[in-house]
């Protein structure tokens, strides 16, 4: 496995989503331990622009060649945003995930959610854990 | 070492549709001797104004095209085929005698019930025997195969609260290790998934489900041995903690290789089941024939099984609809009939103390396999385990070799790759399933075929990440394959 990037001016969750800050919106993908994990993504389903999510609950599915896992919200909110290139090219999650990677923009419903996120440096050790276990 | 798989003769294949030349036919009709109709004045305007696009095939075509292509198969009659979870044990080519016997392979599923005595026997007593050998009530047959049974199943438990006016439970719980059937069977039913993380050791803790057994949940589906090939030991408290709860327990019985002779579903508390004949009952898979999933259920849920079942009466067998609170039929007629057949003349075939052998030699063979892998691969769980084993590509780190590597350099080595990235929990999973068909000899060829490749992994690592070297056609592109599939032949376009 390569080098996991986990860039500093980002949140994580457990659950291998990234979320960035941007005013009143926060952008949301998965990590590159994540897409590292998966392999090759093949298909995306992300969720319709103006739903509720729940902090914790599915908003969409990734599948891989290796497996078929939810995408699990990292935060509560509207979705104002939904990347629709995904649908097309899912290989941006493996080429570019922090960058043309992005799956959904987020009207957070609660502004401190996101700082009680990891940040990158508990992300890492989430991350190493997670390889030594194996 | 002689590897099994070699260059024969390898035939390419067309498509029948490219092989399809205008006015070439497999048969003659002979002239009408019955008035003509106008199909047109029947149809009216539903009738279509051009003709399907068909293959033209001669019948030597078609017998040569589906001929070439079956010798493409990895099959098990052509060698040990250990895909995990799927238990791909040999299946006895007496099954196939007895099947074909007139007497079950000309009955008509229509005739009345006097005329096929002998078939509605054998039912009667396959329900029996799977009813026996599983520690449950009753059984019916109709399912078609495991995720059918596992429907059926859960209608039985939507049916059996709703009876009791138990409206609130809309959830199941599902254990991470699951197999995906489990939580699609539940949400088919319009029940939302609770998973439940299996601990440490890789098995379920009753804590864990007892936390989350609440008056909203419907049952709890378990696979015993799990996919991990764990036998979980607290099967018994956990069937308790879901009864006190108010909830039922549904077994996936698609590990049930692991327990014949020695433990039943129905003694651990389990209310409701399938049996997959397919896995554990040496009928075919696939391309062989249908699959073939039963559902055994304790007295409480007898009530909503499947019309109809077979009862005996004064008169003989006969097939009884008259269960008003049914949850209905699931099957046209009687289910997989030729299926259960072989079940039959295999259970019949082994016996009693047959089929505990087979089970121990399928538990004894997986644990060889672990012990002879241990020094060669990464094992995520090491303990004793049942029918499967699973090891991972985690020791191969450093050498970039994957377990999507190693399944295809098997191929080379004459196996088909075990199932896979399969339980989840494990990552780079390799799911080894023997069964008990393989002999000594037969699983130590296998064993030096992944040593091999383990060591190959480390001294000439390319030619194990561009295999398969053997086979008709290289490494696939299934990455490629999943995001921009070809789903349909389409005729060439004329030039305008």
């Amino acid at each position: 496995m390569s080098e996991i990037q986990i860039p500093d001016a980002l949140r994580y969750s457990k659950e291998d989503e990234w979320v960035r800050a941007e005013g009143d919106r926060a952008t949301i993908g998965v990590t590159d331990y994540a897409q590292q994990q998966l392999g090759d993504i093949v298909f995306i389903e992300l969720p319709e622009v103006g739903r509720q999510i729940e902090a914790g609950e599915p908003f969409g599915v990734i599948e891989s060649v290796k497996a078929v896992s939810d995408l699990f919200a990292p935060i509560g909110g509207e979705i104002v945003e939904v990347n629709q290139g995904l649908t097309e090219g899912p290989e941006a999650v493996n080429e570019d995930c922090y960058g043309d990677g992005w799956m959904i923009v987020v009207a957070p419903s609660d502004s401190g959610a996101i700082e009680a996120l990891l940040d990158a440096s508990a992300y890492g050790t989430h991350c190493q854990e997670r390889e030594d276990q194996g | 070492m002689k590897r099994n798989a070699s260059r024969g003769l390898a035939y390419e294949e067309d498509l029948l549709f490219e092989l399809s030349r205008p006015g070439r036919r497999g048969a003659d009709t002979p002239a009408y001797d019955i008035p003509r109709v106008d199909v047109e004045d029947l149809l009216g305007g539903l009738l279509r104004d051009d003709v399907a696009a068909l293959p033209e095939v001669s019948e030597v075509d078609v017998v040569r095209h589906f001929t070439r292509m079956s010798t493409w198969n990895a099959a098990v009659d052509l060698g040990l085929y250990p895909l995990g979870s799927c238990t791909m044990k040999y299946n006895p080519k007496v099954n196939e005698r007895v099947a074909r016997l007139p007497g079950f392979s000309h009955a008509h599923p229509m005739a009345p019930a006097v005329d096929n005595q002998g078939l509605l026997g054998l039912c009667f007593e396959l329900e029996q025997w799977l009813a026996e050998i599983s520690g449950m009530d009753r059984v019916t047959l109709q399912p078609a195969a495991g995720a059918q049974g596992e429907l059926a199943g859960i209608m039985m438990i939507r049916a059996y609260h709703e009876q009791r006016g138990d409206t609130r439970r809309q959830k199941v719980l599902v254990p991470d290790s699951a197999h995906g059937t489990n939580p699609a069977s539940a949400a088919l039913n319009g029940y939302d998934i609770v998973a439940v993380p299996s601990g440490e050791d890789g098995i379920l803790h009753p804590e864990a489900v007892a936390e989350r057994m609440t008056d909203e949940i419907a049952a709890l589906m378990i696979t015993n041995p799990n996919t991990l090939g764990l036998f979980e030991s607290h099967i018994a408290e956990l069937c308790d903690v879901v009864h006190a709860g108010g909830g039922l327990v549904y077994g996936d019985g698609a590990n049930l290789n692991a327990l014949l002779g020695v433990s039943r579903p129905g003694d651990m508390g389990i209310d409701v089941m399938h049996y997959n004949l397919h896995k554990t009952f040496s009928t075919p898979h696939g391309g062989g024939g249908p699959g073939a999933g039963p559902v055994g259920i304790k007295a409480s849920l007898a009530p909503y099984l499947p019309t109809p079942v077979v009862e005996q009466g004064p008169d003989g067998f006969f097939w009884n609809h008259d269960l008003p609170d049914s949850i209905g039929r699931l099957h046209g007629n009687h289910g997989n009939v030729g299926m259960l057949v072989r079940a039959y003349t295999y259970i019949l075939a082994l016996g009693a103390e047959g089929l505990r052998r087979s089970t121990d030699l399928a538990v004894l063979n997986a644990n060889y396999l672990l012990a002879c892998l241990r020094e060669h691969y990464h094992v995520p769980i090491d303990r004793p385990v049942m029918h499967e084993c699973i090891v991972s590509d985690r020791g191969l780190a450093e050498t970039g070799i994957t377990t999507m590597d190693v399944a295809k350099r098997l191929i080379d080595h004459g196996y088909h790759p075990p199932t896979i990235y399969f339980p989840l929990i494990v990552a780079g999973a390799m799911m080894i399933e023997p069964t008990e068909s393989e002999s000594l000899e037969g699983l130590d060829r296998f064993v030096e075929a992944l040593v091999e490749i383990a060591d190959e992994a480390r001294t000439d690592p390319e030619t194990v990440r561009t295999a398969p070297h053997h086979t008709r056609h290289r490494r696939l592109d299934e990455t490629r394959a999943a995001r921009k599939p070809i789903l349909r032949w389409q005729p060439p376009t004329e030039p305008a």
